[in-house]
């Protein structure tokens, strides 16, 4: 075992060193197979290599044993063939394997190590959904702004809150033009849900196709529709979109001949779901099936239908209630009958001209985004819905199991060190004492878990390091000092004026360059909670490490406490790293053991981290939390909107003792809660786990500077 | 002796579109003497609007862009030595008061905290200005009018303005006007005809959806008008968004793409 960082020209581990490790690291294993052949492969690498190697297999191993198995045996094979990022990327696709198709389908891919390179060199045409994903999310969101999910499918289809796209595409003739592919078939798809593909206020897909769809000729009818509709869409995206339209284009090809006779009606950007529908019959009688076009997509009614339904329930209570609201404090309350008169529904396209008596509308930012995904979904805002709703509790989110009461209390074993309330807002009180707390250490891990990340991550903590020293390194000139290296010229200049007046010059007549005084206390509160099982546990101690070297060069003061719970009777917080420990090995190993443990009982774990934090002797006090998601305990009601709303007061309570906080979270998924429940706090959502341990020490140089 | 900074008069209108009512506001807020706090993001037309009310007001307007090395003597005036004397001369925010101008300070967030507390008296229903130096209380004439504007989107915790600071303030919220409008502002500032005007328009929407998506800020008005000068000058519409857009907004290589793909998208 190494405790000390091994620089990049350390040597090689040898055999029975690389055995002790590899035993280590795949120790849950139960195939009981020898790791002795295997080390032996290891030794001919380099030291770098070997690391690596290792890393993987233990971040492998700990998803699945027998994938840190298969990666440890064929890296010899591996590395003459692929660099470090091929490497990684080789790990990374087999990981990805293993979450979407299982075990099987991981081991298949790791074998194929060539077909791996070959796909990698631009040998084989091969475009992957994993390398994409990311860049294609946000293009997606960018286009849209209703955020909607990338997610691997059989086939390429929305339910409208997802797009599903084939985890590869080799149809077209070189992996640029299948990458391209990906990117038209998202948009298409994107396209059906933001243009009225499943019908309007005006259309009822499900009652057009009611006719069709319980015959055999089913697949043949929804075929017909979704190439109709790319006809379509295609027009309405090149006409907002020209530079998109034109790569649409070239991926489809001319029009096939059955298509091209119906451009003159359906290629307009002002046709709808309408026309569609009236040309769908006519297409469907002459029995023949519908042309297939390159970047053809799936389309199901059903299940995009049911979708649908929910999203506009939710979202029209959303806005129902946000109204009520506004003609409440608008004190014309109980007038609905002549709500519906004066709001006037907002343009085709455009919710952000909800009027009201011909004034703009100002509606809360949730409602608004519900407002905007209504006409994307309908065309309009319903009228019924502009009428204001029952008074009732403002409710951003959609309600999931509240009420329901499943396990007991569980008493701890010890009584709690702290008990905290907790806010109940259904009765705009706070339970008292409600929480039990418990605190302890993270019993010590691996102490060589850190030099790993750091020797992984050399080039780029250097970076860290060299950008906060310049961070630290503004120096100050302090004016008006006794004494300093040079003559404060504002200084004297008084000081002689002083004396003509008569008055008594004031000695201090120098300016002296000084450190800046930064003043700050940093609280980093991370989730250990059940859900970050893997790799978001493994990009929050990597991020642990990074933010501890960005700080250490910076010198605030700062504590990295972890947080977990299992009802309200065992709520766990663990210490990491206190304000006054430094950066020692027993922090270092400490940072190594985090783990995923239960559940997230987010609002009494700020309670009391705020108030660890404001004993801290600084100016400013910044609490950063660190969490995968929305707040959730077992069995009881925290799970939904009651710990929503217990964060939200939790973090409101910290604003106003004057901690400033900042909520880092990796969930792409929930941007439609977040705004409402950091309330007082600012927040990030990251939609890539694996960027977090390279962002999180720019966020903190954002944050701070 | 004294020396005063001289007074710039904005002669020729300046381009502003309206978006609201904030006209009609700040010339009520004028007429009652009421200072006021602008609220927005970057590029959105806060500065173009003072600029604009100044000369609609027929007032000299004086900007201050304030940073953290501000000092108060920066302010409100400092002695200088003159031969062999010394002579005082009066900061902006003196020199606008003494002239009943319009003084703008501009992302007064920036200043240092010690620095903004000399507005305060000035801000609220004395609106005198204490010269400590001289000893002089400065009374500020009904036409001096005091305008501050700061930007809520910036992360930092350090940079925030206090409440005793911004209770004093009648305070206007600016944002990206609509679609059509800055269509309009665009296509007039950049010099390019209504439809690259529209596709640059569409381009700054789809870069703010992407605000706390993997960018701080969208596009702003000013880039975007940016980006139709360049185009204007005969620079190709994508390589034109690509410097003035997209490349301004982050640094970020993976966001870098995805935001090539939008200008790609719109061109």
């Amino acid at each position: 075992m190494i405790s000390s960082p091994p620089s990049s020209n350390a040597r090689r581990l040898f055999g029975e060193e690389l055995e002790t490790r590899l035993d280590e690291v795949l120790f849950a294993s139960h195939s009981h197979r020898s790791a002795t052949d295997i080390a032996l492969g290891l030794e001919a690498l380099t030291r770098s290599q070997q690391e690596r190697v290792l890393h993987w297999a233990a971040v492998a191993a700990g998803t699945y044993a027998e994938i840190g198995y298969q990666i440890a045996a064929f890296a010899p094979k591996a590395f003459p063939l692929l660099d470090d990022a091929g490497f990684d990327a080789w790990v990374l696709a087999g990981l990805d394997a293993y979450d979407r198709h299982g075990g099987r389908a991981a081991m298949d891919l790791l074998r194929d190590l060539e077909g791996f390179c070959a796909g990698r060199d631009g040998l084989r045409p091969l475009a992957r959904l994993s390398e994409i994903e990311a860049r294609l999310t946000r293009f997606i969101h960018g286009l849209s702004g209703r955020p909607l999910a990338l997610a691997a499918g059989a086939a390429a289809w929305t339910d409208t809150e997802t797009i599903y796209l084939p985890t590869e595409q080799e149809s077209q003739p070189e992996a640029g033009a299948n990458r391209r592919l990906y990117k038209v078939q998202a948009v298409i798809l994107w396209a059906q849900t933001r243009f009225g593909s499943f019908g309007s206020t005006a259309v009822d897909l499900g009652q057009a196709l009611a006719h069709w769809l319980d015959t055999e000729d089913q697949g043949r009818c929804l075929r017909w529709l979704s190439a109709l509709e790319s006809v379509r869409l295609e027009a309405r995206i090149a006409f907002e979109l020209p530079g998109l339209g034109a790569e649409i284009a070239a991926v489809r090809g001319p029009w096939p001949a059955a298509l091209a006779a119906l451009l003159p009606r359906l290629y307009q950007p002002q046709a709808t779901l309408a026309d569609t529908l009236a040309l769908l019959p006519l297409c469907l009688l002459d029995g023949k099936d519908a042309p297939r076009l390159p970047h053809a997509v799936a389309i199901d009614p059903a299940a995009a239908l049911r979708v649908r339904a929910l999203r506009i329930e939710r979202d029209m209570k959303t806005v129902s209630r946000a109204i009520s609201a506004l003609e409440a404090s608008a004190g014309s309350a109980g007038r609905p009958e002549q709500a519906e008169q004066r709001m006037a529904a907002p343009a085709a396209d455009d919710a952000s001209q909800l009027a009201l008596e011909g004034e703009a509308l100002a509606l809360p930012p949730e409602a608004r985004k519900a407002a905007l995904s209504l006409v994307q979904d309908l065309g309009e805002v319903p009228p019924e819905c502009l009428v204001p709703a029952d008074p009732g509790p403002w409710q951003p989110t959609h309600l999931d199991s509240a009420g329901k009461r499943g396990g007991e209390d569980l008493v701890g074993h010890r009584e709690a060190d702290h008990r905290y309330d907790e806010w109940d807002y259904r009765r705009r009180a706070y339970r008292k004492n409600w929480c039990h707390l418990f605190e302890s250490d993270v019993a010590p891990g691996d102490p060589a878990y850190v030099s790993g990340v750091k020797l992984r991550h050399a080039g780029l903590i250097k970076q860290i390091r060299k950008r906060f020293e310049m961070l630290r390194g503004e120096d100050r000139m302090l004016g008006r000092q006794p004494d300093g290296e040079e003559v404060d010229l504002d200084a004297v200049v008084d000081a002689i004026a002083d004396r003509r007046g008569g008055l008594e010059p004031s000695p201090r007549l120098f300016s002296r360059r000084v450190r800046n005084q930064r003043s700050l206390a940093a609280m980093f509160m991370i989730d250990m909670s059940g859900s970050t099982k893997g790799w978001v546990n493994e990009a929050e101690r990597e991020s642990l490490v990074m933010l501890c070297e960005a700080i250490e060069s910076l010198g605030d003061a700062y504590a990295i406490y972890g947080f977990s719970g299992w009802t309200r009777t065992r709520s766990d917080i663990y210490r990491i790293k206190r304000f006054e420990e430094a950066y020692d090995d027993a922090v270092r190993a400490r940072i190594a053991a985090v783990e995923a443990k239960d559940y997230t009982r987010m609002g009494v774990a700020i309670r009391h981290l705020t108030r660890l934090l404001l004993r801290e002797p600084a100016r400013h006090r910044l609490l950063v939390t660190l969490s995968d998601g929305r707040p959730d305990d077992f069995g009881d009601e925290y799970r939904g909107h009651y710990g929503i709303e217990d964060t939200r007061r939790a973090l409101q309570e910290a604003h106003e003792q004057g901690v400033k906080s900042y909520c880092i979270t990796i969930d792409r998924h929930g941007a439609d809660y977040l705004a409402h429940m950091y309330g007082a706090a600012r927040f990030t959502v990251l939609d890539d786990v694996k960027k977090l341990p390279l962002k999180i020490a720019d966020i903190y140089r954002r944050l701070s500077s | 002796m004294s020396l005063s900074p001289e007074l710039s008069r904005i002669t020729e209108e300046p381009y502003y579109q309206p978006t609201g009512d904030e006209v009609a506001l700040f010339e009520a807020s004028y007429a009652r003497r009421l200072p006021v706090l602008l609220k927005g993001p970057t590029g959105c037309g806060k500065t173009r609007f003072v600029e604009y009310m100044a000369w609609r007001l027929a007032r000299p307007l004086v900007t201050v862009a304030c940073h953290d090395d501000l000092t108060t003597a920066d302010l409100v005036g400092r002695y200088l030595i003159v031969g062999n004397e010394t002579v005082w001369v009066d900061g902006p925010l003196t020199a606008a008061v003494r002239a009943g101008a319009i003084c703008y300070l501009d992302e007064i967030v920036e200043a240092r905290k010690d620095t903004i507390v000399v507005i305060h008296p000035l801000a609220d229903s004395r609106r005198v200005l204490a010269v400590d130096k001289r000893g002089e209380m400065v009374i500020a004439p009904d036409s001096f009018m005091l305008v501050v504007s700061y930007n809520p989107g910036y992360q930092s915790v350090l940079k925030e303005i206090k409440p005793s600071t911004r209770q004093r303030f009648v305070a206007f919220d600016f944002d990206y006007p609509e679609a059509a409008v800055e269509a309009g502002i665009v296509s007039r500032e950049g010099g390019v005809d209504a439809e690259t005007a529209r596709r640059l328009v569409k381009l700054g929407e789809l870069t703010r959806n992407l605000k706390g998506a993997g960018l701080d800020e969208g596009a702003s008005t000013r880039l975007l008008v940016h980006a139709a000068q360049l185009i204007a000058a005969g620079i190709a519409p994508q390589a034109a968004c690509i410097a003035a857009v997209a490349r301004a907004l982050c640094d970020d290589a993976d966001m870098n793409g995805t935001l090539d793909d939008l200008v790609a998208a719109v061109f």
